[in-house]
């Protein structure tokens, strides 16, 4: 009996894990097809989609362009949320979690109600089609994400420790260089990449302040997708799940290879 | 040998100090003179006030009244950085992402101190406390009683003054908080610093200090050696706190030079009389009280109660009984080893001397803030 | 009374004085910068929203009256409701088997399942969709299967079945990881007291088990449908014109149709949906499972 009712949940299991993965499964072949169709499966075999990414200015412009954003984003939202989560943290009980609840907000706003507010306030003040604007409106919606993370370490972080710092000799800000901020780094780090990934791969907002002259890449896709069954699709889905994999791949070594020592 | 130079104990000077929080009295008043190099343990149950001593003199919180002086010095509104003090935590914080070298190097690097200078600082300090072997290991490798060792020689690497303890023990066995109380008196010999060490273990403070001061109810209540404190507590509540005690309560009179209590019927003889109105009781020490038969061997002049065995405990030293007394006071009496063996519910006489006694004023509080 | 009283007070304000230095009254206005960012860019422009859908083009509550008393309008809210309570009842379907199986098998195995529903958060959410376009389509991939097994193709693509998968598997991971972190957490020894008391497996793990986990599905089920009600780029590319949601019918009022107020006022909609939801929703999610935690 038991024994059956095991086999029963690994089979459904297995079936969500497939629903799960079907489109990274999907993804991968298609962009290696050898036709300009998304019929699956593929046809043939080529690299003419990665070819494509690489060299129409469509699709290099829009990368570079969520790459700057992103990353200005990343450091950005990380700083004013590591700040953040310190406020919260070390604020009395109520204040922090009203302020929490406060500023997590942005994760539950619908992406279109959203998307119309700003575009209204970016046609005011031509922010439409800037980086400024992107930049502005990812930090927002990242601002959350570094929240969590920062937090998340700042609760497992002894706060007496700063207080041993202090007797040693140690100022205020000696006490965050050389104590809290080493011990809360892996949140920091996570946030960071948190902030990164969530305006690289933002695009409700996006389409709203997109412009001819700054588009990011889920716009491109976006529009992409849209406009024509263009495999090329499939390809720069591929070398992102490849970077992304190997960024979490490698921050998950770092992280426990510092947990062993 | 190896150890850091002999520095100079800072004295510590403090006069009506009070802590307030809000409507709340965390300490109240107190005068504290500790001397250069002395060995003084701040003694009290938990919440008396003993810990918010002690971070003032770290500076971890200020003064709301008051006078403190470090050294001669007032250090009021100076910071906890810049106060020099070592201080020994009960839950050693030390720091998770470095070295034991790293950690005792960290004040040193604070204070400029750079290469070989430093590297010998810290491997004297670490030879100091028997943990040279483990500079690189991180803290997470050790024991708690390493842990302490190491946190110990990080407060002391750079020569403080004074070194604050927080109940450093607190959170050891008892075979390793003993081993450790003794390398603790050790290095407070070889130095000359001047030590503050707070805990809620009377046997730990008797064990290691110079002098206590006895602390209830943000109040000091008596500071003295650890046998004034036993032989002549100024309190009711040192009394009872400082070692094992029986209290003897009834009605008193005053006779001439003495003091008549009347307790369960039977009357107890003291010698002199309490100043002022208060009501007396009297505190006797277990090893001053004798476990007699019923009307044998009289002494001239000795108190004898009667009373029967509650309980009766062989401690492998002695043996140890607890006689209820016609009131219904428990009485504790210690037997040296060979004395003659009572039994559960046999009828006793306990025995004492006028000169044996302790007479105090009686304190109502003291039996709450002990229970 | 008060002795004791004052006693508890005295050592924890011991305890706090060690951190009173570190705990500044400032200390809430290093959260200023991400307050002001939030004011400028979330407050404001929701702000404008609001204040549109009530003045243009004219002052009043025109606009909801519009909203209110169109039969097209009625039926796109009730779908998009009806789709949000599909797609959380399919993912804790999917979800709370899948999630038990997390905290039963060794350490190997679990990691695996763990990857499978971090793997999806990898792929580009854009790509994900057009992943489920060439899935659904009726020469998809699932037709593919059906017609090899001998069974009847079914339209899947523009159809709010469509909808509903394509949107489980983008929110399935916010189901499953809080499940899995509150059973995590459930100390299996209490199946075995029941057992031992004469429970039956089956009565014992929906009288025991079932209600400890219940915390993570409140959390999981009311992330995922406040989620699935902003949705927006999946029901638009997976959808057709019967599986509009109420997102694309504001993005249509206000960028094709240029009508602010009206486009505002859905916006509101949808929005004061979302707020009152977790309002009501934030007491169910405060539960604490500390009373299995302590013996463990």
């Amino acid at each position: 009996m038991p024994s059956f009712s095991r086999i029963l949940l690994g089979l459904f299991c297995l079936l969500v894990a497939i629903l799960l993965l079907a489109p990274t499964l999907v993804v991968i072949p298609m962009s290696f097809n050898g036709n300009k169709s998304l019929a699956f499966p593929p046809v043939g075999f080529s690299w003419q989609w990665y070819e494509n990414f690489f060299s129409n200015p469509d699709w290099t412009t829009s990368f570079s362009n969520s790459l700057i954003v992103a990353l200005i984003v990343a450091v950005v939202a990380t700083v004013i949320g590591t700040l953040a989560a310190f406020g919260v943290s070390r604020a009395a009980a109520r204040t922090g979690g009203l302020l929490r609840a406060l500023l997590i907000t942005p994760m539950v706003v619908p992406g279109v109600v959203l998307a119309i507010g700003i575009y209204a306030v970016y046609l005011d003040t031509h922010l439409v089609g800037t980086v400024t604007g992107f930049v502005l409106a990812h930090t927002m919606l990242a601002i959350p994400f570094v929240l969590i993370a920062v937090q998340a370490s700042l609760e497992v972080f002894d706060r007496r420790l700063e207080t041993a710092a202090s007797s040693l000799g140690a100022g205020r800000l000696t006490v965050f260089r050389t104590v809290t901020l080493p011990l809360i780094l892996p949140g920091v780090l996570s946030g960071a990449l948190f902030a990164f990934i969530t305006s690289f791969d933002e695009i409700i907002v996006a389409l709203f302040i997109t412009s001819p002259y700054l588009k990011t890449l889920p716009v491109q896709i976006y529009t992409s997708i849209t406009r024509d069954a263009d495999p090329t699709v499939a390809a720069v889905g591929t070398l992102l799940f490849i970077a992304t994999s190997l960024i979490i791949i490698a921050g998950l070594l770092l992280g426990m290879r510092r947990g062993r020592t | 040998m190896h150890a850091p130079q002999r520095s100079a104990g800072a004295a510590i000077e403090i006069r009506k100090a009070s802590k307030r929080y809000g409507a709340f009295t965390a300490l109240n008043d107190i005068d504290l003179h500790i001397r250069p190099g002395e060995f003084m343990t701040l003694l009290g149950p938990s919440g008396s006030g003993k810990t918010t001593t002690l971070n003032l003199i770290a500076g971890f919180t200020d003064i709301s009244s008051g006078t403190l002086e470090i050294g001669g010095k007032s250090v009021t509104g100076l910071p906890s950085h810049k106060r020099n003090i070592g201080v020994v935590f009960q839950h050693y914080a030390l720091f998770p992402h470095m070295t034991v070298g790293k950690n005792v190097a960290y004040p040193l690097t604070l204070r400029g101190i750079k290469g070989d200078d430093r590297e010998a600082r810290v491997k004297r300090a670490l030879d100091m406390v028997k943990m040279a072997d483990f500079a690189h290991r991180y803290p997470n490798e050790l024991s708690g009683g390493q842990q302490q060792r190491v946190a110990l020689a990080r407060a002391l690497v750079f020569d403080p003054p004074l070194l604050l303890m927080d109940e450093p023990l607190g959170a050891l066995d008892k075979k390793l908080r003993e081993w450790l109380q003794l390398e603790i008196k050790r290095i407070h010999r070889e130095l000359g610093t001047t030590f503050v060490y707070v805990t809620h273990d009377q046997e730990e403070a008797l064990v290691l200090s110079d002098r206590i001061a006895v602390f209830n109810g943000g109040r000091i209540e008596q500071i003295g050696t650890g046998r004034e404190l036993y032989d002549s507590p100024a309190t009711l509540f040192v009394g009872r706190f400082i070692g094992e005690s029986t209290v003897l309560r009834g009605s008193a009179e005053i006779s001439g030079d003495e003091t008549v209590m009347t307790t369960g019927g039977q009357k107890v003889i003291a010698h002199g009389r309490l100043a002022g109105g208060a009501r007396p009781v009297i505190l006797l020490r277990p090893e001053r009280v004798a476990l007699k038969r019923p009307g044998a061997d009289v002494v001239s002049g000795e108190n004898r109660l009667t009373g029967t065995i509650a309980e009766a405990i062989y401690l492998g030293s002695g043996s140890k009984y607890e006689v209820r007394l016609a009131d219904g006071t428990i009485a504790v009496v210690r037997g040296p080893l060979g004395a003659a063996d009572f039994g559960i519910c046999d009828t006793v006489d306990i025995a004492f001397l006028p000169s044996d006694l302790i007479l105090l004023p009686d304190d109502a509080s003291a039996d709450v803030t002990l229970t | 009374m008060t002795a004791t009283h004052d006693e508890g007070l005295r050592s924890a304000v011991d305890r706090s004085a060690f951190l009173s230095r570190f705990r500044p009254r400032g200390a809430v206005w290093l959260a200023a910068p991400a307050v002001l960012v939030l004011l400028v860019v979330l407050a404001y422009p929701l702000g404008i929203v609001v204040w549109r859908s009530f003045t243009d083009p004219a002052v009043g509550v025109d606009n909801y009256v519009w909203f209110f008393q169109s039969a097209v309008n009625r039926t796109v809210l009730q779908r998009t409701f009806v789709v949000a309570a599909w797609v959380t009842l399919v993912s804790l379907i999917c979800a709370y088997p899948y999630a038990y199986a997390m905290t039963i098998v060794g350490k190997n195995v679990r990691l695996a399942l763990i990857l499978c529903v971090l793997v999806p958060f990898w792929l580009s959410g854009v790509v994900r969709t057009l992943a489920w376009v060439i899935l659904l389509q009726d020469s998809g991939v699932i037709n593919s299967i059906l017609r090899g097994l001998g069974l009847s193709p079914v339209k899947l693509i523009r159809t709010l079945p469509g909808v509903v998968i394509g949107m489980t598997q983008v929110l399935l991971p916010f189901m499953i990881l809080p499940i899995y972190s509150v059973m995590k957490g459930i100390d299996t020894r209490l199946l075995q007291a029941a057992r031992s008391l004469g429970a039956k497996p089956w009565k014992a793990f929906l009288q025991i088990y079932v209600p400890l986990s219940l915390p993570g599905v409140y959390a999981g089920a009311i992330i995922v449908f406040i989620l699935s009600l902003g949705f927006y780029i999946t029901p638009a590319l997976l959808g057709g014109p019967r599986s509009i949601l109420l997102s694309s019918l504001v993005q249509n009022q206000v960028l094709s149709l240029l009508n602010w107020g009206r486009g505002g006022a859905m916006g509101v909609v949808l929005l004061v949906a979302t707020f009152v939801l977790l309002a009501l929703a934030a007491p169910l999610m405060r539960q604490k499972h500390t009373s299995s935690r302590r013996e463990a």
